[in-house]
């Protein structure tokens, strides 16, 4: 296994910039979410990795070895990435020990190596000769992990892997691959559009919009800091609130904030996280009209319209304390905010 | 000539209208007591409705002709090209019906409709797109068959053109009708085009499917069962009958065994040759349409399509006319006869080399170069296995396709060649029906695979619900 760097890689396609001057390095033996919604250029970046496209200009490294550079386009048979496509791309005509021995020497094909990649993948060694049809959706899944593995790849790539199974199966499926990527030491990107599955799985998280890379950034980071309002947005849920910073301290309607980081003084935006409000009246003083009350048992997320017109947000509540529908509760707001100067546009917060 | 090209639109429209609207009426019937009532022996009750595609529609009439000379004239040929064609509406509405989900039709009657407004409202709206497919086939048959219509003396364009070509050889009139058949076909084509629309009918939910809750027949089971035995009764029984009839009368006077090998290994022969042409030709059209989609490459494809819808005898007629025009030497040559096979067939093997390739995605190759595997390995590990059965099955109906082919090959072939189609037409056009018993068996029997082929793909189904002719 080795590390992954892109260096400024660009890509289009006739007048569309799909992937515009990216740069990532993912370091060895960790995993790497690429997150963002459909259209955003994430599966081309996946594809340049690859090597299924060419970059128009940048280049890519498995450690210090360049891929794909100016006039280098290494073919992907002589990259050794492991693919693992959506819905595994099991090849239907071959059992699963064939499938899992596509990739390796003639003599290898039916040894050990068979087994010993089921069992880190979680199947036991009799699932070898059943063939695609005969396994459900998770399994398939895991046997096109075993698949990209058994080779041992420089780099494993993973699109979208989990988008066709439901949601139970998501979750289950989705650690166990992360277990047999960690138990093979593998350098690994993951292309997903789902934040949960992105925060949950990986080690770093990549944020893509329309072909850019806008932050990448530990799980924790990424949802503590993003890096604008939008990225906020699309991580988790978020109230954006207009504000007036002074002195690292927001004022704006649920009251005066600390704000986490720096921020110019002057107008700004902070962002506010729904588990951040608290109706108990433990902090704050700013009253609200309790609306839809969405009960999920661990929890419960409850929208506050500010009284007397004040904007509305969702506040999640620990299940068993979630206020009545109708009542009127005490709004405060919990720890630090992050806020976003409006002058100048491009400033953000400061990592940390 | 005016009155003539009056007198063949006429009886060439009103075949092609008669014929289609009884084949709706058979096939979209038997179709629903096939997949949507209790009726016992359904699996063999389907076998017997297809068999009809075993047997070729000039040997059909072939039957009835032999048996009884009042089947001549309009009345006799709606009757006898119906129970030929019929399968063709038949199959895509049993595959529609098979496919499409019981819940539909449960959350009409959960609306309120009785049985058969559901089947009115629900039903038959989805199987429009088959049933104006298989009305398709059913005319573009109709208006390319020659010897059935010779058989039965009903005259339409194509028998008119073969009788313009042979007995005068007056190119200029036949190439003239012929032009006026092509016509018809491409308003065929565009009527079907313009009513299919371009509605899609999405499936909504991919969940499993549950097995549909069947019509409970009772006593109608009885009278039910009688129709499509009365169907199965005239459509192969007829024939079969004749057949064993003229078989046993033939046999009393001479078998001429000679003859009959030598005319079944040309006939194999030729059909071995065309098919491996066909199909050669077949995989790059078919790569490049499923692989490369862009404006050339479906151009390509569909204009492969466009020798589905032009009849035999023009292909042939205009094959004469090139070849002895620029290309002479191949005039009345294997090489000019096979190339005709090509293009009238080439159709059938891209629909099955095209559904096959959709089975081997980009994504697989993909996979296999990701694991180190170069381009003609992947075509050999990968690609080939995936896609090997259904380019043998493109293969196989080429194959039998052109052992009973019969227009072309009297317009083509090189003098003295015999294949059981000409063998069998020279005898039956004669009247010798002993002596073409034999070579009318030999063609059914080597039509049954294609058949039982034809069956399954309806079943597992083409990528546009649409069924090689």
């Amino acid at each position: 296994m080795s590390s992954l760097s892109i260096d400024s890689v660009t890509r289009t396609f006739g007048p569309v910039v799909a992937v515009d001057d990216v740069s990532l390095v993912v370091p060895h033996g960790s995993i790497t979410a690429v997150l963002g919604p459909s259209g955003c250029g994430k599966t081309t970046l996946l594809r340049l990795i690859a090597g299924f496209l060419a970059p128009d200009t940048g280049t890519i490294r498995f450690n210090d070895r360049v891929v794909a550079g100016p006039g280098l386009h290494v073919a992907p048979q002589q990259r050794r990435v492991g693919y693992v496509p959506q819905e595994g791309a099991l090849f239907p005509h071959l059992d699963a020990g064939a499938n899992i021995g596509f990739g390796l020497p003639r003599a290898e094909r039916r040894s050990a190596r068979i087994t010993e990649m089921l069992d880190l993948v979680g199947l036991p060694g009799s699932y070898a000769s059943r063939h695609p049809h005969e396994l459900s959706g998770g399994q398939q899944q895991r046997v096109a992990l075993a698949r990209a593995l058994a080779p041992k790849p420089s780099v494993v790539l993973l699109d979208e892997p989990f988008s066709s199974l439901d949601a139970s199966l998501r979750a289950s499926t989705g650690r166990a691959v992360v277990q047999a990527l960690h138990a093979a030491d593998a350098t690994a990107v993951l292309v997903t559009h789902d934040q949960d599955e992105a925060l949950s799985l990986a080690d770093q998280v990549a944020v893509m919009r329309d072909g850019r890379l806008v932050q990448a950034a530990s799980p924790y980071d990424l949802y503590r800091s993003p890096v604008d309002p939008d990225v906020a947005r699309f991580v988790g849920g978020a109230a954006i609130l207009p504000a007036l910073v002074r002195n690292g301290v927001a004022t704006c309607v649920l009251g005066e904030l600390p704000v986490d980081g720096d921020c110019a003084d002057g107008e700004a935006q902070v962002l506010v996280r729904p588990e951040q409000l608290r109706v108990d009246g433990s902090v704050g003083s700013v009253k609200a009209r309790v609306g839809q009350v969405s009960f999920y048992g661990h929890d419960a997320a409850v929208r506050l319209e500010l009284v007397p017109d004040g904007p509305s947000m969702v506040a999640r509540i620990p299940g068993l304390d979630a206020p009545a529908v109708e009542s009127t509760v005490t709004v405060g707001v919990a720890g630090r905010v992050v806020a976003y100067s409006a002058t100048p546009p491009s400033a953000g917060p400061s990592d940390g | 000539m005016r009155p003539r090209i009056g007198e063949l639109l006429w009886n060439t429209g009103r075949l092609v209208a008669g014929a289609i609207a009884a084949s709706l009426v058979i096939g979209v019937g038997c179709a629903w007591v096939i997949e949507r009532t209790d009726l016992p022996f359904r699996r063999l009750w389907h076998g017997l409705l297809v068999a009809p595609l075993a047997v070729p529609a000039f040997v059909n009439s072939y039957g009835w002709v032999s048996l009884t000379h009042d089947v001549q004239g309009y009345a006799g040929a709606v009757l006898i090209v119906t129970l030929s064609y019929y399968p063709l509406v038949y199959l895509p509405v049993v595959a529609t019906l098979r496919g499409l989900d019981p819940a539909l039709e449960e959350t009409a009657y959960a609306l309120n409709q009785s049985r058969w407004g559901a089947f009115r409202r629900v039903v038959l709206p989805q199987l429009r797109p088959a049933m104006l497919g298989g009305s398709l086939l059913v005319g573009l048959h109709l208006l390319s068959e020659f010897g059935a219509l010779q058989m039965l003396r009903f005259p339409t364009f194509t028998t008119a053109i073969y009788d313009q070509y042979r007995s005068t050889f007056n190119g200029a009139a036949a190439n003239m009708i012929a032009g006026v058949l092509v016509l018809c076909c491409v308003l065929l084509l565009a009527a079907e085009l313009r009513l299919r629309g371009h509605r899609r009918y999405a499936r909504v939910s991919h969940g499993a499917q549950r097995p549909v809750e069947r019509q409970r027949l009772g006593l109608a089971g009885w009278p039910t069962g009688l129709l499509l035995a009365g169907v199965v009764g005239l459509a192969v029984g007829v024939p079969a009958y004749s057949l064993l009839h003229w078989l046993a009368v033939g046999s009393s006077t001479a078998f001429p065994l000679h003859d009959l090998i030598s005319a079944a290994g040309t006939s194999l022969g030729l059909g071995a040759a065309a098919a491996a042409l066909t199909v050669l030709l077949a995989i790059p059209v078919a790569w490049l349409a499923v692989r490369y989609r862009n404006l050339v490459s479906t151009a390509v494809e569909r204009s492969t399509y466009v020798a589905n819808a032009l009849p035999g005898i023009v292909v042939a007629l205009a094959l004469v006319t090139v070849s002895i025009r620029v290309v002479q030497p191949i005039y009345q040559t294997y090489v000019l006869l096979l190339l005709a096979y090509a293009i009238m067939f080439l159709p059938r093997a891209v629909v099955s080399v095209r559904a096959a390739l959709e089975q081997a995605p980009v994504v697989l190759d993909d996979v296999a170069h990701s694991l180190g595997t170069g381009s003609l390995a992947t075509a050999r590990r990968v690609t080939l296995p995936i896609i090997a059965p259904g380019i043998g099955a493109g293969a196989a109906l080429v194959f039998l396709a052109v052992a009973t082919e019969l227009t072309a090959t009297l317009m083509l072939a090189p003098i003295d060649t015999a294949t059981l189609a000409t063998k069998f037409w020279s005898a039956s056009s004669s009247v010798a029906y002993g002596a073409a018993a034999p070579y009318a068996l030999l063609m059914v029997l080597i039509s049954v695979p294609a058949t039982i082929l034809l069956g399954r793909q309806s079943v597992l189904g083409t990528p546009d619900g649409r069924m090689a002719p």
